[in-house]
């Protein structure tokens, strides 16, 4: 079960003929392949594109209903593998992953399928993750189109323009025998919008239907001499078709007048940050008007060479508004200019940056550069732009840019997580540093204050992979991570496979919550809970051990830092040589508390007999070094001011969201730090027995208490 | 869709432009619903509205911003509305937290032409100022300061405790603030709308809202009281009832009045901590500094030197043992606060367990020395006894018992090995202060204060120490340079930035280059 549920937004899957969808732009893309007709979807989370697979996997009813199949599947390259459905039969499928990662995995089976081509429509969705929020490399989906002969689509980013992208994609796809992606960015997927939804539709050929009646054609397999005629097929027929659809259908849109001297050439994505623009320098309205010619490329790979010659020839310059590098689609433009010898200007990245994100304010800076060196006539009734930069200038303002700490994301509140690294921290504190290979998912976040743990990421389940060259004789081992979410990806034959067969004398450390944690908390194949549709409670140790590591330790409780950082301690300095993999499991505490909180005060609520615990610290025994502080890094763990005129710096402080997790305690006896670290565990209904013990001790330990403050002497407060 | 417009006259625009908010929030606090709250209500009044977010792994507890357009329709069109805000372009900016209010006027979203600010300003300490060794957090005033440049208005206030106290979330509270600025165009009873016709905790929302809004619409709400709490010094009594501690107090009068609230809480701690003897040693050893300090002009200087001495004597004096710690835990004060801190409510019950680790160092040091130098010289006898924590349930009848006997050592302490050596390392640095006065008054004060280095327990303790002894290692040097004091202080500053003390060899390392 993912993190949150979808029950509600299952209902906007049912909209029909006329009705009104209002919510998220990755959810209306979900309601659209329903509207299309697909027959199967697959994918692997991640942002942006989780909610997608999270509101199938919560919508079994309405699939099964239409005959969709639905798969989580067990990587991005499985997922592009389950497109092959589409090859020999005219059945819609569509899968989604995040990218350019997802395509990275993705990519050889992407270029198997586009290289034979397809029958029926194939939709490739991929949450381009670029800019603020995104958590990976910065790089463009758009050669993996360019390389593969694979059309990408790049709509407005408002729902009636993506879902109509949903749909003219699968008959693009069908008539240019053509896998299409579909790219949509990162506030795209999370824009809030509305359409107007028509009927779900059941697909005309099913699964069952080609299962049954298979039809082979070997020409669709990449093979010499298929392989050679696959490729001349892409530029001789499949090319030219898409065009002709393209063109024919207007994907690509206008807007604006026909004669000017100047227009700009724009991504579909960046098409409202243009306007946003236009409408600052007073050369467009809100609503859509505009006096600057716009071509709006809703397809920008291929690309029209009719239509941009169209569009650019009579006028004296125009720009081309594409985010990131290298500038493909204005290397193109000037291409198809040059060999129709159009001497039209082309402005970009001379005017735009060639790297970053193309923020509002980077493309105001961009279109009016670009004016004012093309037509700055245009620019001649402008209003004042909207501007921070002397507020900015202040020194005031200035002051802050040092007060303002960075807050990157962390481990959650009692995430556990933080005890594995804690006890990682206190190995190194004794045996020295260590080469750490870091991996994909939330306990990457330890290579940030306070672990400082982590050295390189390679790629999802290629932690131990990237320790491969260090497998040497030395004084010390390297460590790997791996969480269960990458083990399942890649992990298991690429980095766990890789070492046992290689001899790696490392420590591999499976980072164990129950769930695809960072992706928002899907099941995978070790899950603990019980899921119907899917197989879980397949452990990692029993895959470990098959895949052939000797030296297996499993530790079902990460809270235990002693026991965690001893095991550790072994493994590092074990005679024994091969992988040494230690399963830490303990489940993911934001999935957990969203199970049981809600059980828990229900059974208050009840009048059933409940333990809290959270912990807390004796303000007056803590000195305020914080040591415990950088062993764990908990948001509820804070500090705070004291009156205290005898202390000079903040005490430690537990704030209400602590969850009783109990890394604070086990981290200050492990580490031997203080003890002002407490539990309290508070009784909600207590039985009789709870109360007469209670009261039996308290009666006792009040007269001791009364006792002593009696002979102290002191002065009152 | 205007395609191939022949539209060959320029356009008569409309002037219109769209009401922008952004939301600044950390993952986990709520941001997400009152973007949703937002969207809904402009919807509710016939509006276009578009939120947008990034939320991926910055959910995880990072900062983060949704961002909200909203405008009605005209003639049928939808607005086209950008997905991310735009410096200048901000209409209202509704933050979480007080420092992230400052991130929003960092990042150029509030500029005073347009923007009302509306903050909470309680802090959630980041990361970075939680985990150095010192006080690192960030000083709340320089926020204060920006917002009255930035902001076209400020309406701040601290709703994490409007909040807790209406058993609901910030959320709701600057959802009231919201209504209560009216900078949009709906009435307060559309907002609640949206409140009610949400799924959960809707009363509990209804009251922080209500508050937030009564608390934004006061003409003259106090301002908020963000500087960090100051120190509270207990009013000197005339007569303490007892014949000893009125000799203390009357001994305490003999000194400039200036210094009596901090001799006052030093021989208060010392009582408490041990007994009013024990009180008279601390003033005997701050008297031979008072003297010390007249002798050597201190009156031109506020008697720094012994201002400085009262408090760190005290804490010196006091040290952490396990004697003191058992004492702590047993107090009656200390199961009432217990009960206050985790609001433990009528009929429910609280037990408390302690997580200690005593090493075989801490329970040597509570011996009387000789047999505490001889435990230490053999750490093979016991050594076995302490290599694990112990989880003491100080609230059943056996551990308290335990706790309150340790606690019950107390007339022995001065015969214990941690008491000769926490004698002898005050006396050295005392003398080694005393020693500077004559010829570098600022310099011997600074001495004194470098005492702040030593706190915690164990390795803690140790390294802490270690840091003091490096610091103090530095006095030859400095003694002869005018600034001397000025980079004592300085090095002391740097060994509270980390805590394997990287800042002070670097600072070390420059003073002893010439």
């Amino acid at each position: 079960m993912a993190e949150r549920s979808f029950a509600r937004e299952v209902q906007d899957l049912k909209l029909g003929d006329g009705e009104e969808f209002r919510g998220e732009g990755i959810l209306a893309i979900t309601k659209a392949l329903l509207q299309s007709g697909v027959s199967y979807v697959g994918g692997y989370q991640g942002a942006p594109i989780s909610h997608l697979m999270d509101v199938l996997a919560d919508a079994k009813d309405v699939l099964d209903e239409l005959g969709v199949h639905f798969e989580n599947s067990a990587s991005e390259a499985a997922a592009a593998a389950t497109l092959a459905a589409s090859v020999n039969y005219p059945i819609r499928g569509a899968v989604t992953f995040k990218s350019p990662v997802g395509i990275n995995v993705a990519s050889d089976a992407i270029a198997n399928l586009a290289s034979g081509g397809v029958t029926g429509g194939t939709l490739i969705i991929i949450g381009e993750d670029y800019g603020e929020g995104s958590s990976i490399m910065q790089e463009r989906s758009h050669p993996f189109a360019m390389k593969s002969q694979v059309w990408l689509l790049d709509p407005r980013p408002n729902l009636p323009s993506i879902v109509k992208a949903v749909e003219d994609g699968f008959e693009l796809s069908e008539v240019s025998h053509t896998p299409v992606m579909l790219e949509v960015r990162i506030r795209a997927c999370h824009v809030h919008g509305r359409f107007i939804a028509k009927d779900n539709k059941r697909p005309d050929f099913t699964l069952r239907d080609a299962l049954e009646h298979p039809r082979r054609d070997t020409e669709r397999v990449v093979l010499p001499p298929a392989s050679y005629l696959h490729e001349r097929e892409k530029i001789e027929q499949r090319w030219p078709a898409a065009v002709k659809f393209i063109k024919e259908r207007k994907l690509n849109e206008f807007f604006g007048p026909e004669k000017a001297d100047v227009g700009i050439v724009v991504q579909g994505g960046f098409y409202n940050s243009v306007m946003r623009a236009l409408q600052q320098l007073g050369l467009a309205d809100v609503y859509g008007e505009t006096s600057v010619p716009i071509y709006v490329l809703n397809v920008t790979y291929p690309l029209i060479n009719d239509e941009v010659a169209a569009f650019a020839v009579n006028k004296k310059a125009i720009l081309i508004v594409e985010e990131g590098q290298p500038e493909f689609i204005e290397q193109a433009l000037n291409t198809i200019l040059r060999r129709r010898d159009i001497q039209t200007r082309i402005a970009g990245k001379d005017v735009l940056p060639m790297a970053g994100e193309y923020t509002p304010a980077v493309v105001l800076k961009g279109v009016k550069a670009f004016l004012e060196l093309h037509a700055k006539t245009l620019l001649g009734n402008a209003p004042p732009l909207p501007d921070a930069s002397s507020v900015l200038g202040d020194p005031k303002i200035k002051a802050l840019g040092k007060a303002v700490p960075p807050r990157p994301p962390t481990f959650c509140v009692g995430c556990p997580e933080r005890p594995i690294f804690a006890a990682m921290k206190l190995v190194q504190q004794e045996l020295g540093q260590h080469y750490v290979a870091g991996d994909i998912g939330c306990h990457l976040f330890a290579s940030l204050p306070p672990f400082h743990i982590g050295d390189t990421t390679m790629g999802y389940g290629l932690g131990p992979a990237s320790s491969s060259a260090f497998n040497v004789k030395a004084g010390k081992r390297p460590i790997s991570i791996l969480g269960d979410g990458g083990f399942w990806h890649n992990g298991l034959s690429s980095s766990v496979g890789n070492a046992v067969y290689n001899k790696q004398d490392g420590v591999i450390m499976v980072v164990d919550n129950f769930y695809s944690a960072a992706t928002g908390g899907q099941d995978i194949m070790s899950s603990r809970a019980l899921n119907l549709a899917r197989s879980t409670n397949n452990t990692i140790v029993d895959a470990v051990k098959g895949i052939g590591v000797k030296w297996v330790r499993h530790i079902d409780r990460t809270y235990d830092v002693t026991r965690m950082r001893d095991t550790l301690r072994e493994a590092l300095t074990t005679k024994e040589g091969g992988p040494k993999v230690i399963v830490a499991s303990s489940e993911c505490m934001l999935n957990k508390q969203r199970r049981e909180k809600p059980l828990f005060q229900k059974s208050v609520r009840d009048g059933q007999r409940k333990v809290r615990e959270r912990f807390g610290v004796d303000e007056d025994v803590c000195t305020g070094d914080h040591a415990c502080i950088r062993l764990s890094g908990c948001p509820s763990l804070s500090v705070k001011h004291t009156d205290d005129p005898l202390k000079d710096d903040p005490v430690a402080a537990i704030d209400n969201n602590c969850v009783g997790c109990g890394n604070c305690g086990e981290v200050s006896e492990a580490a031997v730090l203080c003890p002002s670290f407490y539990r309290a565990d508070i009784i909600h209904n207590p039985t009789w027995f709870d109360r007469f013990l209670s009261g039996l001790r308290r009666s006792v330990i009040g007269f001791l208490q009364y006792r002593r403050e009696a002979r102290r002497i002191a002065f009152a407060d | 869709m205007n395609d191939l417009s022949t539209t060959l006259t320029p356009t008569r625009f409309t002037t219109e432009r769209p009401i922008c908010i952004a939301v600044m929030a950390m993952g986990g606090q709520g941001g997400g619903v009152l973007a949703d709250w937002i969207v809904e209500l402009a919807e509710q009044q016939g509006w276009h509205a578009q939120s947008t977010s990034v939320p991926g792994v910055a959910q995880r507890t990072g900062a983060t911003i949704y961002y909200v357009e909203m405008l009605p329709p005209k003639a049928g069109r939808a607005p086209i509305l950008s997905l991310m805000p735009a410096q200048g372009e901000v209409d209202v900016v509704l933050a979480s937290e007080l420092m992230e209010a400052g991130r929003s006027i960092l990042r150029g979203l509030v500029t005073p032409d347009r923007t009302t600010l509306i903050a909470s300003t309680h802090r959630l300490y980041s990361t970075a100022e939680k985990e150095k060794p010192g006080d690192a957090t960030a000083d709340p005033a320089v926020v204060v300061d920006a917002a009255g440049v930035a902001a076209k208005r400020t309406i701040a206030f601290d709703m994490e405790a409007l909040a807790n106290k209406n058993n609901s979330h910030i959320s709701a509270c600057l959802f009231g603030a919201l209504a209560a600025s009216a900078t949009l165009p709906f009435a307060r009873e559309s907002f609640e709308a949206i409140i009610k016709a949400g799924g959960k905790g809707i009363e509990p929302s209804l009251k922080a809202f209500g508050a937030a809004y009564e608390q934004a619409v006061q003409p003259d709400a106090p301002r908020p009281a963000l500087a960090r709490p100051g120190k509270r010094f207990a009013p000197v009594p005339a007569s303490a009832g007892r014949a000893d501690l009125d000799t203390l107090l009357a001994r305490m009068r003999e000194f400039p009045s200036a210094l009596h609230k901090i001799l006052f809480a030093g021989v208060k701690h010392l009582t408490d901590f041990q007994d009013p003897v024990y009180a008279g040693e601390y003033l005997d050893r701050v008297t031979k500094i008072y003297q010390l300090d007249r002798a050597h002009g201190g009156a031109a200087k506020n008697y720094a030197l012994t201002a400085a001495a009262a408090k760190y004597i005290a804490v010196a004096m006091t040290y952490d043992d396990v004697i003191r710690v058992a004492d702590l835990k047993t107090r009656k004060s200390r199961f009432e606060r217990v009960q206050r801190e985790n609001s433990v409510g009528e009929g429910q019950i609280v037990y408390t367990t302690e997580y200690m680790h005593p090493r075989l160092e801490e329970v040597a040091g509570t011996m009387p020395a000789p047999l505490g130098r001889f435990l230490e010289s053999n750490p093979a006898l016991f050594g076995w006894m302490f290599r694990k924590g112990r989880r003491v349930r100080s609230g059943t009848i056996h551990w308290f018992l335990m706790l309150y006997l340790l606690a019950a050592l107390k007339p022995i302490r001065r015969t214990t090995l941690r008491h000769k050596r926490e004698m002898t390392h005050l006396d050295a640095w005392l003398a080694l202060a005393a020693e500077r006065v004559p010829e570098n008054y600022d310099l011997a004060v600074e001495i004194i204060n470098t005492r702040r280095l030593v706190k915690g327990y164990s390795d803690t303790h140790a390294r802490g120490v270690s840091k003091f002894d490096r610091v103090i290692g530095a006095v030859p040097l400095l003694a002869p340079r005018a600034d001397g004091a000025e980079w004592m202080r300085r090095l002391r500053d740097a060994a509270l930035m980390d805590e394997k003390g990287i800042a002070l060899d670097g600072a070390l390392k420059t003073i002893s280059t010439p």
